[in-house]
């Protein structure tokens, strides 16, 4: 059944699949179970969309789907489940910009490629990554922005880091709106990535995950 | 009455009006000088040489579409610029007569901060309102229409946004929630039933603070509007004649949000459909209407969610552009010139976007491959753009030169080009819009 629970999520067959995971939990399935194929599915969502067969509108339902089965499977939970990361990403909109969708992407494809992401959200202030690189220890740092205004804002971000003396432990990565190589440059970012996908690899290939 | 206009009067009708500008009181606009006067009438012939495509311009045009640029680079804040009206069109209008482009889009980009305040505004965030003074207003998007009430929306567009989407834009505005249904006054029998709601306290109120924003968006129009009055004297006009959307945005920006909307595409895409088919009247309305009240022929439309990677392309064929498609149409069918902006990338779409009638469009793009978009949507339409913002902001006049000269020589050789940035930019060098402007006006000259 799990097979056919992968299939479902796989395929945007929203109803299907949370009338097989409603199945499996009341003829006493092991809770992980479904939850690793709820996890395989996103996998095989998360290929899709690289791939270019899948795009915004089946992310945010693959999303939507996680979430509910993971509502329906709670209660049957001991504790929660202990998922391996390939490594730590820190993302957030730098400061001044409240834009998010992009961001969002970028998060949710990190996540289902097997990431621990800490989302700081929006209008993230230089000094708020710096704590959460001193706490969460992640080996990649992303900044998203959408206006002319984070240009500067990720400079800045990008120098608080370095004077903090966390820069050489981090790689950062920036995306967003007119972001380029120009952008890049002038920011002392690492890299920058145009998509969702551009900055999966760079992570990936920043942990050496294959 | 006469015989109707066609669509080609109808836009030249505009034209002509636009070449014979007014003054206030309706008299023939006094120029400051007869360079002035003969410059004003070139810059619109180029304009509409250009984008009509039929012969070559004199030169390439160029102009600058910028968001804040005006006023950041005049050292103020956009705090500032919204919230001083007189300062706002006065630095506008030094920044015009500075830059020198063909032609302006008018001060109205900051918008009268105290007007949002009257009103409680929610949709955006500005200066003071949850962003920093020196930075723009940005949207808050999120999801204000509901996805159970499609049917009200589709059922009667107009009274879902007085009634239910209105209020909750506007926190001043929840007296709306309560106003009749106005489709039903129709006789005398019981008629004053329906005018209740007129006289309790929570209407009155909404009615008090729209008197209030009533009252500054006229001092304010009066300060903006009066930048453009001043700058047609000094030969430079404003052809903006207002904007409408794609309805796909309509729902996708304003009522359901990014994710509410994606998510409808599998949940409830009957409805969806439905309802942009509802929408598309109206925006054409929408910009029909401004552009007949300004005198002005284009109607700027910003694209968003159908840009590369948000759908797929056959998403996009059956969910984005059917309806975008007909309010493009519908415009020209009533004498406007749509202004598309492609908005990020579209090098995937240009296939599909490019079957519109030859030049009565023109199409800002942003960083879609000008060469590419030449090809395909270039032979039927005029481009806007495309220098962008990175350069304008960190590279040098030189770097905005040879980009200039490199865009005449690949995409404006046969004319169909008119040069400006990409993008809405807030913050540049001024000397490299300024090289912007410039090397067009060097390069571009058509022999």
């Amino acid at each position: 059944m799990s097979k056919e629970l992968v299939n479902a999520i796989a395929d945007m067959r929203e109803e299907d699949a949370l009338r097989i995971v409603r199945e499996m939990v009341e003829s006493d399935s092991d809770p992980m179970t479904i939850l690793d194929a709820a996890r395989e599915a996103m996998a095989v969502v998360g290929q899709r969309y690289e791939e270019g067969t899948y795009f915004l509108p089946e992310l945010m339902l693959a999303g939507e789907m996680l979430g509910q089965i993971t509502e329906i499977v709670k209660p049957a939970l001991a504790k929660a489940p202990e998922v391996t990361r390939y490594g730590k990403v820190v993302i957030g909109t730098v400061q001044g910009d409240i834009h998010d969708i992009g961001k969002n992407i970028v998060t949710f494809m990190l996540d289902v490629n097997g990431f621990a992401v800490l989302d700081l959200g929006v209008d993230v202030p230089p000094q708020k990554f710096v704590e959460a690189i001193r706490d969460f220890q992640p080996q990649v740092v992303g900044l998203s922005g959408f206006l002319t205004l984070a240009f500067d804002t990720m400079k800045e971000t990008v120098d608080a880091i370095k004077e903090a003396g966390l820069r050489d432990g981090v790689k950062i990565m920036i995306g967003g709106g007119q972001v380029n190589e120009e952008i890049k440059a002038y920011t002392g970012a690492d890299a920058y990535g145009r998509d969702a996908m551009a900055g999966v690899s760079l992570a990936k290939q920043w942990v050496g995950a294959k | 009455m006469g015989k109707q206009l066609s669509p080609d009067e109808k836009l030249e009708a505009l034209w002509q009006g636009k070449l014979s500008p007014k003054d206030p009181q309706g008299n023939a606009l006094q120029f400051q000088s007869p360079e002035a006067e003969k410059a004003y009438k070139e810059r619109i012939i180029r304009f509409k040489d250009a984008i009509e495509m039929k012969k070559l311009p004199d030169r390439v045009p160029v102009t600058v579409f910028p968001s804040m640029f005006p006023w950041t680079s005049a050292g103020m804040t956009v705090e500032e610029a919204m919230y001083d009206y007189g300062k706002c069109a006065e630095v506008f209008q030094n920044f015009v007569l500075e830059f020198e482009p063909d032609v302006h889009w008018g001060a109205y980009a900051p918008g009268p901060g105290k007007f949002f305040e009257i009103l409680d505004y929610k949709l955006y965030s500005w200066p003071g309102h949850g962003v920093a003074p020196e930075h723009c207003y940005q949207c808050n998007e999120g999801e204000y229409m509901k996805p159970e009430e499609y049917d009200a929306l589709i059922q009667d567009p107009s009274g879902y946004f007085i009634n239910v989407y209105l209020p909750r834009v506007f926190g001043a505005l929840g007296g709306f929630q309560m106003l009749p249904f106005f489709p039903g006054i129709l006789e005398m029998y019981g008629v004053a039933l329906n005018f209740i709601p007129f006289g309790l306290p929570p209407v009155q109120n909404t009615f008090q603070a729209l008197f209030k924003a009533g009252a500054e968006a006229l001092q304010w129009i009066g300060a903006i509007g009066g930048a453009d009055g001043a700058l047609a004297t000094f030969g430079f006009p404003n052809i903006l004649g207002g904007f409408t959307k794609a309805p796909f945005d309509v729902i996708g920006d304003t009522l359901r949000g990014t994710k509410g909307i994606m998510l409808d595409i599998y949940r409830r895409p009957d409805k969806l459909l439905k309802a942009m088919e509802v929408l598309t009247p109206l925006m054409i309305k929408m910009g029909i209407g401004s552009a007949q009240a300004t005198g002005n022929p284009l109607i700027f439309i910003p694209l968003h969610k159908g840009a590369d990677g948000f759908l797929s392309d056959e998403q996009f064929k059956k969910f984005f552009w059917p309806t975008l498609k007909e309010v493009i149409l519908g415009l020209i069918e009533g004498g406007c010139v749509p202004l598309p902006a492609l908005e990020g990338f579209w090098n995937t779409r240009l296939e599909i976007v490019q079957d519109i009638p030859q030049g009565k469009t023109l199409w800002m793009v942003d960083q879609s491959d000008m060469v590419q978009v030449k090809k395909t949507l270039g032979r039927n339409a005029c481009l806007l753009g495309n220098v962008p913002s990175s350069m304008l902001s960190l590279g040098t006049p030189q770097e905005v030169r040879d980009y200039v000269k490199n865009l005449i020589e690949t995409v404006g050789k046969d004319g169909g080009l008119i040069v400006c940035n990409g993008a809405f930019f807030d913050h540049a060098k001024p000397e490299n819009v300024k090289a912007m402007v410039d090397s067009t006006k060097e390069y571009g000259v058509y022999k």
